[in-house]
């Protein structure tokens, strides 16, 4: 048997820039245990001259070791790498391999066909442009043939070349062949496949494969090779919106700012004015940078880094689109989802989401339904187990730029990843926004934060006031909030009776209903951040982990904690509002400081011990802090 | 409008895993072995970062038995002031003499460069480790992720490793924990050695032919590099015209014989050859699966 065959060529330069002008096809092979995947591949780089002297010698030795196939060499040994698949003689992850004929170059991508490796397949498939789906003549199409097509047309793939195998274990009978693929045609009437192609082949016998099998002289379409060679996958991605998720802020010196990307898809000029979402800023793209100097355009699938005409704020995840036709926003999703662990999706639990370059926090809302990947029935279920699919209802902890997967699939495709275990879970696909608004583009806030500040003279702070039950929180807070405002600044007072009062009269005192009211309170200080206010709240707050859940809601700097510091017993003597006396009398249940804990800052701006000082002389403490900070002045 | 071709793409997309790691781990280095891959690696890295330095060190791991001319280009990076290279010797194998020809192959391997890259990266808590191995290079790398997975102690699950869909790749990991990434996956031999030639990239003498000292041993040509290397009872070392194919620890590494001095020289030569790339390599020989539980231990 012969190897590798070296290509014929008179003048190597000519040869290297022919080879410069191959295309590129990404294809998957799917099928069902034994129905000659791997083998056919094997066949493929074997036919194709790829496979070495050394790596047939050593084919040829494993074959006997392990082969399937008696004393004939096993292409099958070629493509199942590790070790447990060749003992096994099955394929249990995806491999990829890569093979070229003298027009196109090919990555395949070999993944497993036992249901339990549904994802792999699903992996398989989420880069390819078309698929092999592998049938076993004298089986006929089955349950796995419909998962498989159903996953490749799930994942998008448009074109299909369906390989009836083992045609020689059927005395290559044309009536079987045509039958198979009527029902093959059939049942995937609706997948929205653009070409199917069946073929008869034995990958084993090599029917088909290269050239026309004289046993199939009733067959007049191309063998596979020839097939693979020439199809036409019209690709309509470059002529779809620019998109340029932003991985990268390449700030080398003061003066350059650009923005490192790959093209998703469509072109961009210098010149062409862009808009950056989720921000909704626009602006001119001033330079495509390379290192092999600037372009004149860049098109999609080149990795890029562009500089902007005007200075705005754009990040990593942020994606940079076509002005006139930009991408969605939004925070809620109706998404088609495979569960790829074998810890259950769990609607209301937080996950990490990860798409185009930013991450996340998810979680699913609802599950609509769940999806039989063998008849494609609608179930009623509320979770996801392994491999299972289902549409879902998903909300994120903010918004997210996208287009629909059906439309763009590298705008519309993310991972799931669990938080504890940073296992990726599952795969999702956007199919919709949820809220209608999000169709309707923000204009940029002209009047920002900043603004608002800046108009008050001041920089927003949250003064955050924690202590027991009558260390003097509100009294401090409040003759401070009187000096800011003798010194002109705009202020307001959150407290905990006042608060309780109204938003937060339906919590209690237990410590979830404690978590909720801290958390309600630290929304509602956060937006008056956002308005230019220096906010004063004076809450117990007995948590540190809640303490800190605020502090991260707003910028470094904005939250400053002040321990109102006193001692139980002072406390108790005081009892300013008598609520100790009853506590202890049992008539209040869950009392800070007597049935319930009270967490001290462990590290907190400033703490003010109210038994040495005035109230006053504590209030100017605050003050001359603020002032240090630079905090008062605009 | 501008057409892509398959070397567009796979630049491309090996800058975009690049990017990928710069940012999103916070501790990146990138393996730096020296020989064409590393090359190809390495201005992959300058062009994803343009006009910025590159934002990760280099790493070499020094058995301490690489030709000298590797070492010699090696150490010429250090001029280039973007350019941040670390080189590691496990001074406990050099402690105990570890050598090829002392303790065998297979050990000098372990303790030298298995052992040492280890050392390395928990001795500077590399949380990923950027390396040029490809698919196409051997069975179990073509199952191998782009991003890795490495417990804390650098083990490979190959049975449980993260599905990686489209470009999105999963970078958490756990305090201790790794991924070695590999960027140009996707990449097969000839590729290579077209980028080499198209970007006109700079790679190591010895693989161009030139009159070398060598000595046959069971099939394989050993270029006597230095004086470490035991001659046999009436072994002569002889001149010959060779090159090398893969670059690695000298006594492991066979010659070629081989008039090929240009790289369209040697992608003629490749092109022509009817073996592939690692023959040339004692550590795969051993068993069919000797790369992968090399691997899996935490050999790269």
């Amino acid at each position: 048997m012969d190897g590798y065959a070296a290509p014929e060529f008179t003048n190597i330069e000519a040869y290297l820039d022919s080879q410069l002008e191959k295309s590129l096809l990404r294809f998957i092979t799917c099928g069902s245990v034994d129905d000659g995947k791997s083998t056919l591949i094997g066949r493929l780089l074997y036919e194709s001259k790829m496979i070495f002297d050394d790596q047939l010698a050593s084919l040829k030795n494993e074959s006997k070791k392990f082969g399937t196939q008696g004393e004939e060499i096993d292409f099958a040994l070629l493509v199942d790498g590790l070790a447990a698949e060749r003992e096994q003689g099955i394929t249990i992850d995806v491999a990829y391999r890569f093979f070229s004929t003298d027009r196109r170059k090919f990555i395949v991508a070999d993944t497993p066909g036992h249901e339990q490796y549904t994802r792999n397949m699903a992996t398989g498939a989420s880069t390819a442009d078309l698929a092999i789906v592998m049938i076993d003549a004298r089986k006929g199409v089955l349950t796995q043939t419909r998962r498989h097509s159903f996953i490749v047309s799930l994942l998008g793939i448009k074109h299909v070349v369906l390989c009836i195998n083992k045609m020689d274990l059927v005395g290559y009978d044309p009536d079987v062949f045509e039958e198979i693929e009527a029902d093959y045609r059939e049942f995937t009437s609706d997948f929205g496949f653009e070409s199917i192609q069946a073929i008869p082949v034995s990958a084993l016998a090599g029917d088909n494969v290269v050239t026309n099998s004289e046993q199939t002289a009733w067959y007049d379409g191309p063998p596979l090779m020839e097939y693979l060679d020439t199809v036409e996958i019209a690709s309509d991605i470059q002529d779809k919106p620019f998109r340029m998720p932003v991985q990268w802020v390449n700030r080398p010196n003061l003066d350059f700012r650009g923005f490192a990307g790959q093209v998703i898809s469509g072109t961009v000029k210098p010149g062409e004015k862009v808009r950056a979402l989720p921000s909704g800023r626009s602006s001119t793209v001033s330079r495509i940078v390379t290192m092999g100097g600037d372009l004149d355009e860049a098109v999609e699938g080149q990795s890029v880094t562009l500089t902007l005409a005007d200075e705005i704020d754009i990040s990593r995840g942020d994606v940079i689109c076509a002005d006139q036709s930009p991408a969605e926003v939004s925070d809620q999703f109706q998404s088609t989802m495979l569960w790829m662990s074998d810890s259950a999706m769990l609607p209301g639990r937080s996950y990490m989401m990860k798409i185009g370059a930013s991450d996340v926090q998810m979680q699913v809302t609802e599950q609509k339904y769940r999806i039989d990947v063998n008849t494609r029935a609608h179930e009623a279920a509320k979770t996801l187990g392994l491999n299972e699919i289902g549409v879902v209802n998903i909300a994120l902890d903010r918004e997210i730029t996208f287009d629909p997967y059906n439309e763009n699939r590298r705008m519309g495709g993310f991972i799931v990843i669990d938080r504890m275990t940073n296992e990726t879970v599952g795969l999702g696909l956007i199919n919709f926004a949820l809220r209608r608004a999000s169709n309707i583009h923000r204009q940029a806030m002209d009047v920002s934060r900043e603004l608002r500040a800046s108009m008050k003279g001041q920089k927003p702070v949250m003064l955050w006031f924690t202590g027991l039950s009558g260390a003097g929180k509100s009294t401090v807070a409040n003759i401070v909030e009187k000096r800011l405002a003798a010194l002109g600044k705009h202020t307001y007072a959150l407290d905990g009776d006042n608060v309780r009062h109204g938003l937060n009269n339906d919590l209690g005192f237990t410590d979830a209903d404690r978590v909720e009211n801290i958390r309600r309170v630290g929304e509602v200080a956060k937006l008056m951040i956002d308005a230019g206010l220096i906010v004063l709240v004076s809450f117990i707050s007995p948590f540190r982990a809640e303490r800190r859940i605020v502090r991260q809601m707003v910028q470094e700097g904005e939250f400053i904690e002040v321990h109102v510091d006193v001692s139980l017993e002072e406390a108790e003597k005081r009892d300013v509002k008598g609520l100790y006396k009853k506590a202890r009398a049992g008539e209040i249940k869950n009392f800070t400081g007597i049935d319930s804990p009270y967490e001290p800052p462990t590290d907190p701006e400033l703490r003010l011990d109210t038994t040495q000082l005035s109230a006053e002389d504590a209030a100017e403490q605050v003050i001359a802090h603020l002032q240090n900070a630079g905090l008062l002045t605009g | 409008m501008t057409q892509l071709t398959h070397l567009d793409r796979l630049e491309a997309e090996s800058i975009h895993i690049l990017r990928e790691v710069a940012a999103s781990m916070q501790n990146p280095v990138m393996m730096y072995s020296i020989g064409k891959d590393s090359s190809v690696l390495l201005h992959l890295a300058r062009k994803a970062f343009y006009p910025g330095p590159i934002p990760f060190p280099l790493l070499h791991v020094d058995t301490t038995w690489k030709f000298r001319e590797m070492i010699a280009f090696r150490d010429a990076l250090k001029d280039d002031p973007d350019i941040d290279l670390l080189v590691h010797i496990n001074q406990e194998g050099v402690e105990q003499g570890v050598g090829p020809f002392t303790h065998g192959s297979a050990v000098h391997t372990d303790i030298m460069k298995t052992q040492a890259l280890k050392q390395a990266l928990t001795e500077h808590k590399f949380d990923a480790a950027i390396g040029g191995a490809r698919r196409d290079e051997e069975k179990s790398r073509a199952k191998e992720r782009i991003f890795s997975f490495r417990s804390a102690q650098h083990r490979w699950d190959p049975k449980n490793q993260r599905p990686e869909l489209w470009s999105l790749y999963n970078t958490r990991i756990k305090p201790g924990e790794s991924v070695r990434v590999f960027p140009i996956s996707n990449w097969t031999e000839l590729d290579i050695w077209q980028y080499i030639y198209q970007e006109n990239i700079e790679i190591v003498p010895l693989y161009f032919a030139a009159e070398r000292p060598v000595v046959e041993r069971d099939g394989i040509m050993v270029m006597v590099d230095d004086d470490r290397l035991p001659l046999e009872p009436g072994e002569t070392p002889q001149m010959k015209k060779v090159r090398f194919r893969t670059l690695g620890c000298y006594p492991l590494t066979g010659a070629v014989e081989s008039e090929a001095s240009s790289i369209t020289e040697i992608i003629e030569e490749m092109l022509r050859t009817t073996t592939s790339e690692r023959e040339g390599r004692a550590i795969d020989k051993d068993a069919p699966a000797s790369m992968e539980m090399k691997k899996q231990e935490g050999y790269f």
